[in-house]
């Protein structure tokens, strides 16, 4: 409590020394007869950023002396602020892996680990850009094979052969990956990986493989924006940078299944369908199954906190706002704005009761 | 130059004058060390950027490639290091000779009405930030290239540089440096124009006066002249385009290949567009290598302004230039 | 792109008797009726091949008049009038080419903002924003004060460097500084923003602030004001500096009095263009800065965490990572890249004030 009264001590001389007035809000945090108040630092994860916006919306309504920042700088930065004590939690595209929980966390009380909370659950959305073509369906097989070149054309017998009734030109296929390192690409190819094992051949990888050519753009918006302004371009984007109106490819794993489309219900089957991997009671690290019944191609981002905080303050302050988040409610309150599948059932409750063990 | 005559005399003077020779002999050495530190604060800043990047890169640079996440760092750096290099020299090719000519027409061709304005839109396009540039870039300029570049690839594709698939989004390597030369083209412009305009016009109307055409006066005056400043502006534009990062990383689509080949979707991406790109999710043992990718870009900086001042000293020209101050 | 100048014709070339001033001239309207010649030529061989279009024909016409009007000046005026003429349209060719994606970058920015360009956007934050509405409050206050202290800090050091440069450096000292600050103007912004990070980390521990945010600035923008005031400094005359000296002054009052007032225009301007160059800036206060949707002008490190948002940033965020609905979001950032060049536009004005105002007449 000694370095948060320094702290705000600080930011008074500053406010008369600037004399420009106006600190963000309080920095000793709690909660009073008007809702919880102070200020958290989040940092991680750009995916989750609509979605935060929404929850951070929702909280900050509710508790209007309350502020929350998330900072979209990407998970490792997110990761790496968290084991600093940059962040008070971090959004990530994957839990903390066995040689990252061991580090020591600057927020948290010494010899606690932190915890893995899934809660944002995205599929990914393969988009394409093809004049007059506004259905498509594909296998595991045929995705796999357009991403990696091995099928460069979309009159393609075997996309024609999936396709009856489309006509599909005699034109080059483009496929844009995401030229920075991200979750959505480490999500994407792991899934080829798991239903194409055959095809794709590289591992899982946020970077996209190198053996694999094809367009490179700069995040979300930048595979989107090369999608809609090529033609004959595809591309995998998290569905909340997807605009409604974009024509999606529908998904069979092998062509005797359904075809489903990127819905936050398919999603969520392969999410329930998956196994826990936890480190500790309260940890709910996830290891997908993506052969499984839906759609696979599914981004799950975790929120990443202490158990136990050093100070007592921000520990409330996180268990509130997490609370909120995990909360049925909470996760309602981001689908118009993210298109995330909200969590539910025992994973919903699992996580919702884990986050309020957080003191 | 020493003017201590001057005190001298006025104290000679006048005795009521001894209050202000104190003051101006205190404030010349003041003065001066205001300035030398200053100039001494500016070799401390770089001394600190460079110590910085040094220390965080040292580990990428000892350690065992097999350790590191990209692998060996010299050949992790090579294709962007060469993509930086390509991607600036092409602007710098394109950006120049228009800066010069945006520059004199503003400075010598323009109607008085017209040159005014020119200028101060060309000054606000120093000010459009690079995400913008990048946003124009993939929006507008990229879809509207498609067309020409397919048409170079069909019609022109056995020259090697046009050679390959033609990009179906128009997001290549040309592209990346088309975006570069505009960005530069107003840092350019604006400090040839400064210079052109301090022509003196002495020298300028003497060239008349002997015959000489509007075009034959801008080449033994006005040009001699300004080179320097030109070519101190296009330095400052090469260090800008060399250092580039959200422009480059939105428009073009980088990978690791070193190709030559400007239509085409696999191009050798810039350092500063990779540390931009692969920063956001590298873990700590990442880190170090990209750092180190930006201490190659601070070395290729250093060696490319000595190269540029290894010029700007050329013994002919510096004949020129003394020639024209000292009759200004 | 422009044509060598051409050894001069021979004498005789030029000495050819003429029967009145205006003989050996081409007519007044020549050049504009050859343009128009040339482009439809263009447009009528494309249309030949099949491949008819605005664009094609003029960069087509372009070259055919260049070489039309060279060969009838060279005919009727002789090859260095030739030149001339041809270098002349050269020079404006450039500066349309130059105009084309200009414009069209300008247009796009105008007509993209136009549309939130609204009170609300002036007076509001996002701070509880989804979807449509909100404003960049936050945001153009973080870029005025995060600009306003990177300015702060630059234009002493930047300007008193420049007179170092100029009115007092000699042999090696001057020659390093010299060197440095060329390589200096060299970093890459990312870099610079890694720099701040890392040096704020060392001090205080990992923070993020608009100090922070300022100093990679600074980094970034001393240079710029080094190399623009110099270039002035060293164009004022020596004859004013002497003249000064004679009548007894000291050196610096010298520099304050004589030296600094003549290139004053020149030096605000350098200074203006050095905002310009950093206020978009966009990598390094990813970095050192941190994001928030919350008023915030404290630019100091204050419990660590002191996040605040720029303009540049906050454009960035709303376009690469938009919620929905799309089209808000877009909105939102291109407005701010408006805002942005608004700002700009207003201090080359005050700039350009302040120059008139304060810049003593001298002959030019």
């Amino acid at each position: 409590m000694t370095l948060r009264t320094g702290a705000a001590l600080a930011a008074v001389t500053a406010l008369t020394l600037t004399a420009c007035g106006g600190v963000s809000g309080d920095d000793a945090a709690g909660s009073a007869s008007d809702g919880y108040h102070g200020t958290l630092q989040g940092v991680g994860a750009s995916s989750m950023r609509a979605a935060q916006e929404a929850w951070r919306a929702g909280f900050q309504t509710a508790n209007p002396k309350a502020t929350i920042n998330y900072s979209p700088d990407g998970s490792g930065a997110g990761r790496t602020a968290f084991s600093d004590g940059a962040a008070d939690f971090a959004g990530s595209d994957r839990a903390l892996n066995d040689e990252e929980m061991t580090r020591a966390f600057a927020k948290c009380v010494a010899g606690t680990s932190p915890i893995n909370l899934p809660v944002y659950i995205s599929p990914i959305a393969i988009i394409f850009n093809v004049d007059g073509v506004t259905e498509l369906n594909l296998t595991a097989e045929v995705i796999a094979k357009i991403f990696a070149g091995q099928i460069t054309n979309w009159n393609d017998p075997a996309i024609v052969a999936l396709n009856t009734g489309v006509s599909l030109p005699n034109l080059t296929i483009t496929p844009v990956h995401r030229s920075d390192n991200s979750g959505t690409t480490e999500n994407f190819t792991s899934t080829l990986s798991q239903v194409a094992p055959a095809v794709w051949t590289e591992r899982a990888s946020g970077d996209w493989p190198a053996a694999f050519q094809g367009e490179g753009a700069q995040g979300t918006s930048g595979v989107v924006a090369a999608v809609q302004s090529g033609s004959g371009t595809i591309g995998y984007a998290d569905i909340s940078g997807v605009a409604e109106a974009m024509t999606m490819v529908s998904y069979s794993l092998d062509g005797m299944a359904d075809y489903v489309g990127p819905t936050a219900e398919a999603a969520a089957q392969v999410v329930e369908a998956s196994e826990r991997v936890a480190a500790s009671t309260n940890d709910w690290t996830l290891e997908l199954d993506r052969t499984a019944a839906g759609y696979p191609f599914v981004l799950v981002s975790y929120a990443i906190a202490c158990q136990q905080y050093a100070d007592p303050a921000t520990g409330e302050l996180v268990n509130a706002y997490l609370s909120y988040l995990a909360s049925d409610e909470g996760q309602l309150a981001a689908v118009p704005q993210a298109g995330n599948a909200p969590l539910a059932g025992e994973l919903a409750q699992g996580v919702q009761a884990a986050v309020a063990t957080i003191e | 130059m020493t003017v201590t005559g001057g005190n001298v005399v006025s104290e000679d003077l006048a005795p009521d004058q001894s209050l202000l020779v104190d003051r101006r002999k205190l404030g010349d050495p003041v003065f001066k060390g205001f300035s030398v530190g200053s100039g001494m604060l500016i070799l401390v800043i770089l001394a600190a950027v460079a110590a910085f990047l040094i220390v965080q890169a040292v580990p990428a640079f000892v350690a065992d490639a097999a350790d590191l996440p990209y692998g060996n760092t010299w050949g992790y750096v090579a294709p962007f290091l060469f993509g930086t290099i390509w991607s600036s020299f092409l602007a710098l090719l394109m950006a120049v000779p228009v800066a010069i000519g945006i520059a004199l027409y503003i400075s010598h061709f323009a109607p008085k009405q017209l040159a005014s304005p020119v200028a101060f839109v060309v000054d606000l396009l120093a000010a459009v930030p690079s995400v913008v540039f990048g946003l124009w870039g993939i929006n507008v300029l990229a879809p509207a290239l498609v067309p020409i570049y397919q048409w170079l690839g069909a019609n022109l594709g056995w020259i090697p540089l046009f050679g390959g698939n033609v990009s179906g989004t128009g997001r290549t390597m040309l592209t990346a440096a088309i975006v570069l030369a505009i960005m530069i083209l107003p840092i350019i412009t604006s400090l040839s124009r400064e210079v052109f305009l301090r022509t003196p016009g002495l020298q300028e109307e003497a060239s008349f006066a002997l015959g000489a055409t509007r075009w034959e006066m801008i080449g033994q005056v006005v040009l001699p002249f300004g080179r320097s400043g030109v070519v101190s502006a296009a330095m400052l534009g090469l260090g800008r385009a060399l250092g580039e990062t959200m422009a480059v990383a939105m428009v073009l689509s980088g990978g690791r290949n070193i190709t030559f080949q400007l239509l085409t979707s696999n191009n050798p991406n810039t350092i500063a567009s990779n540390i931009a790109l692969a920063f956001p999710e590298a873990d700590s043992h990442a880190v170090p290598q990209l750092i180190a990718t930006g201490l190659v870009l601070f070395v290729i900086t250093f060696v490319v302004n000595m190269a540029g001042r290894a010029i700007t000293s050329g013994h002919g020209f510096r004949l020129a230039h003394k020639r024209a101050h000292k009759e200004g | 792109m422009t044509a060598d100048a051409q050894p001069d014709a021979p004498l005789g070339d030029q000495y050819m008797p003429r029967m009145s001033l205006t003989a050996g001239q081409l007519p007044k309207f020549t050049d504009l009726g050859l343009l128009v010649i040339s482009i439809a030529v263009a447009a009528a061989l494309l249309a030949l091949f099949g491949s008819f279009n605005l664009v094609g024909a003029i960069l087509l016409g372009g070259p055919l008049f260049l070489v039309g009007i060279y060969a009838l000046a060279f005919s009727v005026e002789g090859r260095r009038r030739a030149v001339n003429r041809v270098a002349r349209y050269v020079i404006i060719g450039a500066f349309v080419l130059a105009l084309v994606p200009l414009v069209s970058l300008l247009w796009e920015v105008i007509s993209k903002g136009l549309p939130r360009f609204d009170w609300q956007f002036f007076t509001e934050t996002k701070r509880n924003v989804v979807g449509e509405g909100g404003g960049a409050a936050h945001a153009i206050m973080g870029t005025l004060v995060v600009t306003g202290l990177a300015t702060v800090f630059s234009v002493p050091v930047g300007l008193f460097t420049a007179i170092y440069l100029v009115e007092y450096g000699k042999g090696g000292p001057k020659k390093v500084i010299t060197f440095l600050v060329d390589v200096m103007t060299g970093i890459p912004s990312i870099v610079a923003g890694l720099f701040a990070y890392a040096l704020f980390s060392a001090v205080i521990g990992p923070s993020k602030s608009g100090l922070a945010g300022a100093v990679a600035l600074t980094v970034l923008m001393v240079p710029y004001v080094v190399r623009n005031s110099e270039e002035i400094i060293r164009l004022v005359p020596n004859s004013l500096r002497e003249a000064s000296y004679a009548l007894g002054v000291t050196r610096w009052r010298t520099i304050v009095k004589v030296v600094l007032p003549t290139s004053i225009s020149g030096i605000v301007s350098g200074v203006i263009l050095a905002i310009a160059r950093i206020i978009g800036e966009t990598a390094p206060l990813l970095v050192t800065m941190g994001f928030t949707d919350s008023m915030n002008t404290n630019a100091l490190p204050a419990g660590g965490m002191n996040p605040m948002t720029a303009l540049p940033v906050f454009v960035y965020y709303e376009y690469t990572r938009p919620g929905r609905p799309q089209q808000a979001y877009f909105d939102r950032a291109w407005t701010g890249a408006l805002v942005l060049v608004l700002i700009v536009m207003i201090l080359n004005v005050i700039g350009r004030y302040v120059a008139k105002r304060f810049a003593p007449k001298i002959n030019r």
